[in-house]
């Protein structure tokens, strides 16, 4: 079997956790594991990613201080070519999905984008990934060829403790020159508001389920009744009902805490990663199949404005009694 | 500033029951709604702002039967100028490699300093045509864009590209370039009746792939990197314990066990 690259994922001098799932997920698909570290300085993760590959591809220049997708993919082609890998593996993350489809269409390999179950046959893989919003799998078929891409989606792979010694192997630089049509310019933080909802020890959480501005008042009377924080999926937060400091999920916060109820939200993966780890898991929701209820301790299966008024109602007359 | 915007008519399913069909490869859409992709959304309103503050025009292109003309028209009803339609059996099963080189193959006939497009499709969600899409056409791209700021109209761009946790990551991008537009950038407009009416009357250009010059055997399913072989329900964990009954009888319920659990 071929070799399979792995693209050590950092940012910030933070190497990403999905780095580590990949290279111990490909450990298990068989054939020689290939972390490869584009960086400047970085001889920390090199360290780190050899517990876990049999060989580590190190670029150490000063044009990988900071992710640029034309740099990355110029490096990664020249690797690729000259080492010949029949897969290579990346984090789907805000990097992976920007890299991954120029390389693939470059170098002519078939891509297979967000995976969340992969086989192999051969040095073929056979992903499995999500439809609309993670309501259905989807089982693929990849065309033939001798390079095949993929981006795995977080905790698709378990992280598992370091077993292997790999040869740490520095590399010459094999991009010559910068780029400038695409430039990096600065990191922004996220804008901190009034309530960290991750200190929060009860939240309410609100999605496209409340339909209108003016229905908000319904969720906040639950907060207020249960003495909870509000949060918000990613939809509530596009539409400008809660400040950005309230969403949960991947571009958002990550909450865990002693409740997170959840009303009007499907559960797409991008919400519940950042939801999932929460003590008791409550979802209110009209749709029988949506994917929160796979996560959640306790579900009702009902039109939200029914049920939380309710709800309301109850809570008030415990608390009083 | 000459720009392109490509759209795509997506069933609505984010509150609505999925079902598989009899084939295994498609879902029953008989009882869903559809519209815009919610990430396009964005993406036509980016490019009518930048209209208005800047002067230009905007291209509309969409990849689909004569159902998507009401969300073209209604890209036009906004302001949109001009509007493409790519209708082909050959584009039928095509992935995100498929789709890319369609809309390359109509962009190419056309004067433009960016193409906006979703950073990602509500139906298959591969997120991936923006960046092939700009690999094809030989221009630079970002995605999950949440940010545009044009510093020199026609030749460069600052742009915002939203990373997790919230972290916003700027870089500037010389045009022409493709961005891949994220939802939450800007706040969509209602087109007005005025405008609707407008673009009731306006033309919109159906291509072939012939017309595009692009070959049956390179695109749709047989130009895809991928291929759906079947659909399945989801794995899912341990399900939580539904409460049945009326809304009176399991807001009790679940007031019980959050009491009970010490949590109110």
């Amino acid at each position: 079997m071929k070799d399979i690259f792995v693209l050590i994922e950092h940012r910030r001098g933070e190497m990403r956790d999905v780095s580590v799932e990949m290279l111990c997920g490909a450990g298990k698909l068989g054939g020689t594991v290939v972390a490869v570290l584009l960086g400047k300085d970085v001889d920390a993760f090199a360290d780190k990613a050899a517990g876990y590959a049999d060989k580590v591809l190190y670029v150490n220049d000063a044009m990988f201080e900071n992710y640029n997708s034309e740099l990355y993919q110029k490096a990664l082609s020249a690797l690729i070519k000259e080492h010949g890998p029949g897969l290579v593996l990346m984090g789907n993350t805000a990097q992976g999905v920007d890299l991954a489809p120029a390389l693939a269409v470059e170098l002519g390999a078939p891509l297979v984008t967000d995976v969340t179950a992969v086989e192999m046959d051969g040095d073929k893989p056979k992903p499995t990934r999500t439809f609309y919003g993670g309501k259905l799998d989807a089982h693929l078929a990849m065309k033939d060829a001798d390079l095949y891409i993929l981006t795995i989606r977080e905790a698709t792979f378990q992280a598992e403790d370091p077993s292997k010694s790999g040869e740490i192997v520095k590399v010459d630089n094999p991009v010559s020159e910068d780029v400038a049509y695409r430039k990096f310019v600065e990191y922004v933080e996220p804008e901190v508001g009034d309530v960290d909802i991750t200190q929060s020890t009860l939240l309410v959480g609100v999605g496209r389920g409340i339909r209108e501005d003016k229905n908000m008042p319904v969720v906040e009377e639950l907060a207020q009744a249960i003495g909870a924080d509000l949060a918000a999926s990613r939809a509530v937060v596009d539409a400008g009902w809660l400040p950005s400091d309230r969403q949960v999920g991947i571009s958002g916060k990550t909450v865990k805490p002693k409740l997170y109820l959840a009303v009007g939200i499907s559960g797409a993966f991008q919400h519940v990663t950042g939801m999932k780890g929460s003590e008791v898991i409550v979802a209110i929701n009209k749709d029988p199949d949506a994917p929160i209820f796979g996560i959640a301790d306790y579900g009702i299966v009902d039109d939200l404005f029914k049920v939380v008024p309710k709800l309301v109602e109850k809570i008030k007359e415990l608390k009083g009694a | 500033m000459n720009m392109v915007v490509c759209v795509k008519r997506v069933p609505d399913t984010s509150e609505s029951e999925v079902h598989i069909d009899a084939s295994g490869k498609d879902i029953d859409k008989s009882r869903l709604s559809f519209g815009i992709n919610e990430c396009d959304n964005y993406a036509v309103e980016e490019a009518i702002q930048i209209k208005e503050r800047l002067e230009g025009n905007v291209t509309v292109i969409s990849l689909g039967g004569k159902d998507s003309d009401e969300v073209i028209r209604m890209a036009l009803a906004k302001g949109g100028d001009d509007a493409i339609r790519l209708e082909d059996d050959a584009f039928a099963g095509g992935d995100a490699l498929a789709v890319a080189k369609a809309l390359a193959g109509a962009v190419k006939g056309l004067e433009y300093d960016i193409v906006f497009t979703g950073a990602l499709t509500d139906d298959d969600g591969y997120a991936a045509v923006p960046v092939a899409l700009a690999e094809l056409l030989g221009v630079p791209h970002a995605t999950y864009v949440k940010k545009v700021e044009i510093l020199e109209p026609g030749k460069k761009a600052k742009v915002g590209r939203e990373l997790e946790g919230g972290l916003m990551e700027f870089l500037e991008i010389d045009m022409p370039c493709v961005l891949g537009i994220q939802t939450g950038i800007n706040e969509p407009r209602y087109a007005s009746f005025k405008g609707i009416k407008q673009a009731a009357k306006k033309e919109i250009a159906v291509k072939s792939a012939a017309d595009l010059g692009l070959d049956a055997a390179d695109i749709g399913e047989a130009g895809s990197w991928a291929v759906l072989e079947q659909f399945t329900p989801p794995v899912v964990g341990e399900m939580a314990e539904i409460l049945e009954g009326e809304p009176d009888e399991t807001a009790a319920k679940l007031a019980g066990i959050l009491k009970e659990k010490g949590l109110v």
